[in-house]
């Protein structure tokens, strides 16, 4: 019996998306080599498939998005799923409806998929033990953002032609970032060597421990980097005392085009959006194409998630 | 009530270093009449009821300084009878009840009703706190003098830390003059703020804000210097962590006067036991490193901590089926306290009487209670167990009203068979 059950394990995907932490090897490099394929399609006249004919993808946002939101729409319209989007900001949740509730009664709709953005970390786990159909993480408070990595990967392989053997600095809030998380485990997964920068009171515990060197200064961590990732800088850093100001943080964290000479010479700039010009990033250099990847991983990252809800999608 | 004779036992009473095959007598009144090797069906009077142990172990009956009842305000958590019968099961027949009811207990009506209540219905021993601030909001003390006199073992928070140090201050001032026990939860706000789990590794993957150990050095190193100024009964509840023993034995060593428990929970589960988010182990304190577990049982080995709590904090589903952040804290555990304390012996980690001098005699003393000994004329209070036996905890089996125990299907070595509250056989496992 116990043989039986193993071998059908590595046949069929896991369910769900929930995070890279779960993700195995050939999992994700069989998403990258699916999304490559959507790639050209997006880029053609007729971007519409049937794939996904017939099945229902659930958008449910509990916290603000607009490019995530916005990718996973239009990625499952492409594929023919009929997609719903439900913003739960200021409805159910505020009557006193629990997540569980909320989750009961979608999936009492049947669903096929749902993707879920919340601002709790381990939101999607729990969800994904409740309902019958996949569930794929669209965020989950400062835990995960697995297809943000994803998107960052394919974005990195489609101008670099690899990953392995990289270097790629993630620079900015480590602290509070999921899309650095989930940066982290892929990148480290596919071979490259990541550094992280960011101020000490920025910087999670035991961040080494995730298989990073960590740095507070640019100098030294953007040394010989491929690939410099920036991170948002959240306004509400301020109070709290993380940081003194913007003006100091973007003295010594900021990407200017005098810091990215520390890196290679054909270092590539990325940031997940949406931009803080002049706090985290110089606004000519994220404005470079030559330079600056951020619309590329804008378009990418449909891709991405046209590929993960094909996988995902319940059979 | 006919005289019983316990005979055949193995008797451990830390209070009288006893550790031997023997006796035990209760008489007419429920209370212990003679302990010792001699005592066998021999001495019997025509009257007596005689009970065979069968080789088995027995002790005094377990004292939980820290326990929740969930009466006046959450009846459908927990209610005086459904802890009785959980707490009777598990060996303990005195519990220390928290005050963190609704509403709070922090003046004397509702000392006098909790006091009513807990007569009527309890088949235990209750000893109910009191809140050390009014409506535990951290700014005025409560009356320690007129609660005390209504029948009040001790005064605490909880699981609020006065942050004020200046209300601390005159807290314990007051309180060293009343001559009442401060029991403080340690854990500073601003430290700890949003914090759900152990700062660290953990913390980081999780994706969950942490509780820096420092959080609770940093008060307990105030209360310590209070101490100095302001000598008086003080109690840390529980501690979590490595860096506060260094603390506490800086100041046992200068030879300060104070007590310090920890929970069973910090004991034996360590942050990893977290995984996917398992909202039934967000305990405060929290979980720590396997570093600072195996620290604690160091430091009631080396008689630094005192007690060993249950912290049981009953929780219904809805409190618990939540994302982490928005669940409860806290899990049951007054009926596994003994068995998980047992674990401790079973891999090495403990002397057998240590752990039942933290679980009797100790909490007794700090309470000042003539409870959690043998001694000639004490309450026949007994918990007798079986060291070997192995069984697996399923929630649903447990007695309290609500499931949310932390140590959910895991194999244990020692069950409790027979607990006496004042001379009657009040929990028989067959």
């Amino acid at each position: 019996m116990a043989v039986i059950k193993k071998t059908k394990a590595i046949k069929n995907y896991p369910k769900h998306l929930l995070g890279i932490q779960n993700l195995s090897f050939s999992e994700a490099k069989e998403i990258l080599k699916q999304a490559k394929e959507y790639i050209k399609l997006n880029r053609s006249n007729s971007k519409k498939l049937d794939t996904l004919r017939g099945k229902t993808q659930i958008n449910l946002f509990f916290e603000p998005s607009t490019r995530t939101q916005s990718s996973f729409d239009l990625a499952g319209k492409r594929l023919g799923a009929d997609v719903m989007t439900m913003n739960i900001i200021n409805s159910a949740l505020k009557k006193g409806e629990t997540l569980i509730d909320t989750a009961m009664t979608l999936n009492a709709m049947h669903p096929d998929i749902i993707v879920i953005r919340h601002q709790d970390s381990g939101a999607p786990n729990l969800l994904s033990q409740k309902v019958n159909c996949s569930v794929i993480n669209a965020g989950d408070g400062r835990r995960e953002h697995p297809t943000q990595a994803l998107l960052d990967a394919l974005t990195i392989i489609d101008r670099k032609g690899k990953i392995e053997g990289l270097k790629i600095a993630i620079c900015g809030d480590i602290l509070h970032s999921r899309v650095a998380r989930s940066n982290i485990y892929l990148m480290n997964m596919l071979g490259a060597e990541v550094n992280v920068i960011a101020p000490k009171t920025l910087m999670p515990k035991s961040i080494e421990k995730l298989g990073v060197k960590s740095y507070t200064n640019m100098k030294k961590g953007l040394d010989s980097c491929d690939i410099v990732m920036m991170l948002r800088l959240q306004n509400e850093r301020m109070q709290g005392s993380f940081l003194p100001s913007k003006r100091e943080y973007y003295e010594y964290f900021g990407l200017t085009p005098e810091k990215l000479k520390f890196a290679k010479k054909n270092a590539l700039v990325m940031h997940p959006g949406p931009m803080n010009r002049g706090v985290e990033i110089d606004t000519k250099l994220a404005d470079n194409i030559n330079v600056s990847l951020v619309r590329e991983q804008v378009e990418l990252g449909v891709a991405i998630r046209m590929a993960c809800l094909k996988i995902y999608c319940k059979k | 009530m006919r005289e019983k004779i316990l005979i055949n036992a193995r008797i451990i009473d830390p209070s009288q270093k006893l550790d031997c095959i023997g006796g035990l007598v209760i008489d007419a009144n429920g209370k212990i009449k003679a302990i010792g090797k001699n005592i066998d069906n021999k001495i019997a009077s025509k009257n007596a009821e005689i009970i065979d142990i069968k080789k088995n172990i027995l002790i005094p009956g377990i004292v939980d300084m820290k326990t929740f009842v969930g009466e006046p305000g959450y009846e459908y958590k927990e209610n005086f009878r459904t802890l009785s019968q959980a707490a009777l099961a598990g060996g303990v027949t005195s519990v220390v009840s928290m005050p963190n009811t609704k509403p709070v207990i922090d003046n004397v009506s509702m000392v006098d009703f909790i006091m009513r209540r807990g007569r009527d219905k309890a088949k235990i021993n209750i000893y109910p706190c009191a809140a050390l601030t009014k409506n535990i909001d951290g700014s005025s003390m409560t009356e320690f003098g007129l609660l005390s006199s209504r029948g009040i073992i001790g005064f605490t928070d909880v699981i609020r830390t006065v942050q004020n140090t200046s209300i601390m201050a005159r807290v314990m001032n007051y309180a060293s003059d009343m001559g009442v026990l401060i029991m403080q939860h340690v854990q500073d706000y601003e430290l700890s703020k949003d914090g759900l789990v152990n700062e660290g590794e953990i913390s980081t993957r999780l994706g969950l804000s942490g509780i820096p150990t420092i959080a609770e050095k940093i008060i307990i190193e105030r209360d310590l210097s209070l101490l100095e100024e302001y000598p008086c009964r003080y109690h840390i509840n529980q501690i979590s962590s490595m860096k506060s023993l260094e603390v506490i034995k800086k100041n046992k060593l200068n030879g300060k006067k104070f007590t310090v428990g920890v929970s069973i929970n910090n004991l034996s589960l360590n942050e990893n036991d977290i995984g996917d988010f398992k909202t039934f182990l967000k305990l405060s304190p929290p979980l720590r490193s396997e570093k600072d577990r195996v620290a604690l049982i160091n430091g009631i080995k080396d008689d630094l901590i005192d007690v060993i709590v249950s912290d049981h904090k009953p929780e219904d589903e809805e409190s618990k089926r939540l994302p982490f952040s928005q669940a409860a804290t806290g899990a049951i555990g007054v009926e596994t306290l003994l068995p998980l304390a047992l674990e401790l012996y079973h891999n090495e980690s403990l002397k057998l009487s240590k752990i039942i001098q933290s679980l009797t005699i100790n909490p007794s003393k700090i309470l000042n209670i003539k409870k959690g000994s043998l001694k000639k004329g004490f309450d026949a209070d007994i918990c007798i167990f079986d060291l070997n036996k192995p069984w697996v905890i399923k929630s649903d089996e447990l007695k309290s009203k609500s499931k949310n125990t932390a140590i959910e299907s895991r194999k244990l070595q020692g069950k409790v068979l027979m607990t006496f509250l004042n001379g009657e056989l009040v929990f028989n496992q067959q």
